[in-house]
C-alpha cells in the first residue's frame, strides 16, 4: 500500500457475529432434568416415605388434580386463593426490589467515589447480609407500623447485598487507561460516572439484579410468615396455613407457584440484560 | 542535546526533567528534549527505563519532581498501549468520545468522527462494536479517536506493541501518512528499533533506570517512506548503531 493512499480499506479480518439460532439440543437438557425430577418425586411419595407420612408429599398427579385443578374450595383451598396471595406477595417483592435497586445502587455509587466510605460501610453490609433477618422480626414489629412496610423492610434487607456489591465491583472495574483517557480530557467526576463507570458496571449490575430479584421473592415469601393481617394474605402466610393443616397438595402447589415467581423474575432480568448489553458484552465458557 | 532554551517553535519541550516516585524509585534523570511541528521523535530503551513516564509527564498524568515540561496541554493526542475503546460503544461512538468530552455539539461531533474514520480507513465499520474488530482495527479506531480534535502534539505509548508484524508495519505506514497529512509533533515510544527508525525524524536512546538520554540519532531518510526502505543498507546501518547504543543502555 502506498503511503499517500487515503482510501485504503483495512484487510484485517472482522470477527463475525455469532447467530443465536433456536436449537433443540438447548431444550433437551432441561427436559431430561425435569423428567428425572418428577421420577424422584414419584419415588419419594410412593416408595421412600413411610405410608403414614405420604400425605406430606402427594404424588405429582394428585397435586395437579387437587392443587391446580380446584379453583376454590372453602375460604383457603384451591388455585384461586393461592394465586391471589401469590399476586399479593409479588407486589411486595417488586416494590421491595425497586427500593433495593434505588437505595443499593446509590449506596454503591457513593462507596465507589470514596474509599473511606467504602471501608466504613462494607462490614455493616456484610453483617446485614449474614444476619438472620427473621430473628429480628419482633424488633421490626416494635419499630415499624404497618404490615406492608414491615414486609417491604424484610425484602430490602434480604435483597440488598448483591445489588450493592455487584454494582460497586462493576463501578470499580473500568481499566486504568480508560480512566486516564477521561483524565486527559479533564472529565468531571459525574461525566466519568455516567460515560465510563456506569456502562462498564452494567454486566455486573445485571448479575446483581438477577440474584437480588430471586432474593426479593424469598424475602417476600418468608416475610409473609411473620407479618400478616386479615383479608388477602401473602403466599408465605398461605403456605404456613397449609403446612399447619397438613394440606399437602395445596402446600406443594403454593410452593411450586412461589418458586415459579422467582424463576419468572430471574428470566425477566436475564432477558433485559441480553437486550441491554448482549450486543457488546462477551461471556466466555472456555470452549 | 541541551539546546536550552528550546526554540520558539517547539511544541513540546523537556528541560532537565527528573522524576522520583513517592516510594523513592528514580524514573527519570535530567531529561531534556524538544520537538517541533513536523518532527517525529522516538524514544527506545530497556523495559522499565521510564520511557512511558516521559509521556505521562508530558500529558500531566504524572507531575515531574524536577525540571520543567512545556506543552500546550489543550492540544494533546494520546495513544495508549491498548486501544482503550469503550466496549459498549460502536466504532463511530468511540471515535466521537473525545469530542463529546469536550462538549462539542452532535452534528459537529458526527462530522469530525466521520472524517477521522475515513482517515484511518475504517469506513463501513462505523456500527461495529470493538469486540467485532481485530486488534489492528481497534488500534485504527483508537487513532481516529485521537485525531478528531486535531491535536498539535501526539504522544504514542507503544501503540503497536501487541500487534503482529504485518499489521504493525501496515499501521506504521498509516501513521506516517497521517503524520505527513496533519503535520503534528510526535513523541513515540517503542521497543522496536526498526519501527523507531522507519517512523522518525530522530531516535533517542534511553538508559536503564533512572532513565537518561544517552544517545541521539537523526534519521536522514525523506518522507514519504515506503516499505522497501527497511531493506536499504543505510537503514540497516542506522539500526545497527542504535542497537549498539541500546546494548550500552542495559549496563
Amino acid at each position: 500500500m502506498s503511503a499517500t493512499d487515503t482510501t485504503t480499506a483495512p484487510i484485517e479480518e472482522v470477527i463475525p457475529d455469532k447467530q443465536d439460532k433456536f436449537s433443540l439440543t438447548d431444550y433437551i437438557g432441561p427436559a431430561v432434568v425435569f423428567m428425572v425430577f418428577i421420577g424422584i418425586w414419584y419415588l419419594f411419595s410412593t416408595v421412600v416415605l413411610p405410608e403414614q407420612k405420604r400425605f406430606l408429599l402427594p404424588t405429582p398427579h394428585k397435586v395437579i388434580s387437587e392443587g391446580f385443578f380446584v379453583w376454590r374450595s372453602g375460604e383457603r383451598r384451591g388455585l384461586q386463593p393461592i394465586l391471589m396471595s401469590l399476586w399479593d406477595s409479588a407486589k411486595i417483592a417488586l416494590m421491595g426490589l425497586s427500593i433495593t435497586i434505588v437505595v443499593g445502587m446509590s449506596l454503591a455509587v457513593l462507596m465507589s467515589s470514596s474509599r473511606w466510605l467504602e471501608r466504613a460501610t462494607w462490614p455493616y453490609l456484610v453483617a446485614v447480609q449474614s444476619a438472620p433477618v427473621l430473628a429480628l422480626t419482633p424488633l421490626i414489629r416494635a419499630l415499624i407500623d404497618g404490615t406492608q412496610t414491615q414486609r417491604l423492610l424484610v425484602v430490602v434487607l434480604i435483597a440488598m447485598f448483591p445489588i450493592v456489591s455487584n454494582t460497586l465491583f462493576g463501578l470499580l472495574s473500568a481499566d486504568k487507561s480508560q480512566h486516564e483517557l477521561f483524565t486527559l480530557q479533564g472529565a468531571s467526576k459525574w461525566t466519568r460516572l455516567v460515560k465510563l463507570q456506569f456502562p462498564a458496571a452494567l454486566p455486573n449490575i445485571f448479575v446483581g439484579l438477577r440474584i437480588s430479584a430471586g432474593l426479593a421473592v424469598i424475602g417476600a415469601v418468608v416475610g409473609d410468615f411473620y407479618f400478616r393481617q386479615g383479608g388477602v394474605v401473602g403466599i408465605g402466610a398461605q403456605i404456613d396455613v397449609y403446612r399447619n393443616r397438613l394440606w399437602g397438595a395445596e402446600l406443594i402447589t403454593a410452593i411450586i407457584l412461589a418458586s415459579s415467581l422467582g424463576l419468572v423474575v430471574f428470566l425477566f432480568f436475564g432477558w433485559v440484560s441480553r437486550r441491554a448489553i448482549g450486543k457488546w458484552h462477551i461471556t466466555t465458557r472456555g470452549h | 542535546m541541551s539546546e536550552v532554551p528550546a526554540s520558539s517553535s517547539a511544541l513540546l519541550s523537556f528541560n532537565n526533567v527528573s522524576m522520583t516516585f513517592d516510594e523513592g524509585t528514580k524514573a527519570l534523570d535530567n531529561v531534556s528534549l524538544s520537538i517541533n511541528a513536523g518532527e517525529f521523535v522516538t524514544v527506545v530503551g530497556p523495559s522499565g527505563c521510564g520511557k512511558s513516564t516521559l509521556l505521562r509527564i508530558a500529558s500531566n498524568l504524572e507531575a515531574n519532581t524536577g525540571g520543567t515540561c512545556t506543552i500546550d496541554r489543550n492540544s494533546i493526542g494520546y495513544v495508549f498501549q491498548d486501544a482503550t475503546l469503550m466496549p459498549w460503544r460502536t466504532v463511530a461512538r468511540n471515535v466521537e468520545l473525545i469530542a463529546e468530552l469536550h462538549k462539542l455539539d452532535k452534528t459537529e461531533r458526527h462530522k469530525l468522527a466521520a472524517e477521522a474514520i475515513e482517515l484511518v480507513g475504517l469506513n463501513g465499520f462505523e456500527d461495529k462494536y470493538p469486540r467485532q474488530l481485530s486488534g489492528g482495527m481497534r488500534m485504527r479506531a483508537s487513532l481516529a479517536r485521537s485525531l478528531v480534535m486535531k491535536p498539535k502534539v501526539f504522544l504514542f505509548d507503544e501503540p503497536f506493541g501487541a500487534l503482529d508484524e504485518i499489521t504493525r508495519e501496515r499501521l506504521n505506514d498509516e501513521l506516517l501518512r497521517l503524520f505527513q497529512l496533519e503535520g503534528f509533533a510526535g513523541l513515540f515510544i517503542t521497543h522496536s528499533i526498526t519501527e523507531a527508525v522507519y517512523m522518525s525524524t530522530k531516535v533517542l536512546v534511553m538508559s536503564a533506570r533512572p532513565g537518561k538520554i544517552i544517545a541521539e540519532f537523526d534519521v536522514p531518510f525523506a518522507y514519504p517512506r515506503t516499505h522497501d526502505l527497511r531493506y536499504e543498507p543505510e537503514f540497516g546501518e542506522l539500526c545497527g548503531k542504535i542497537s549498539h547504543a541500546l546494548r550500552g543502555a542495559h549496563e
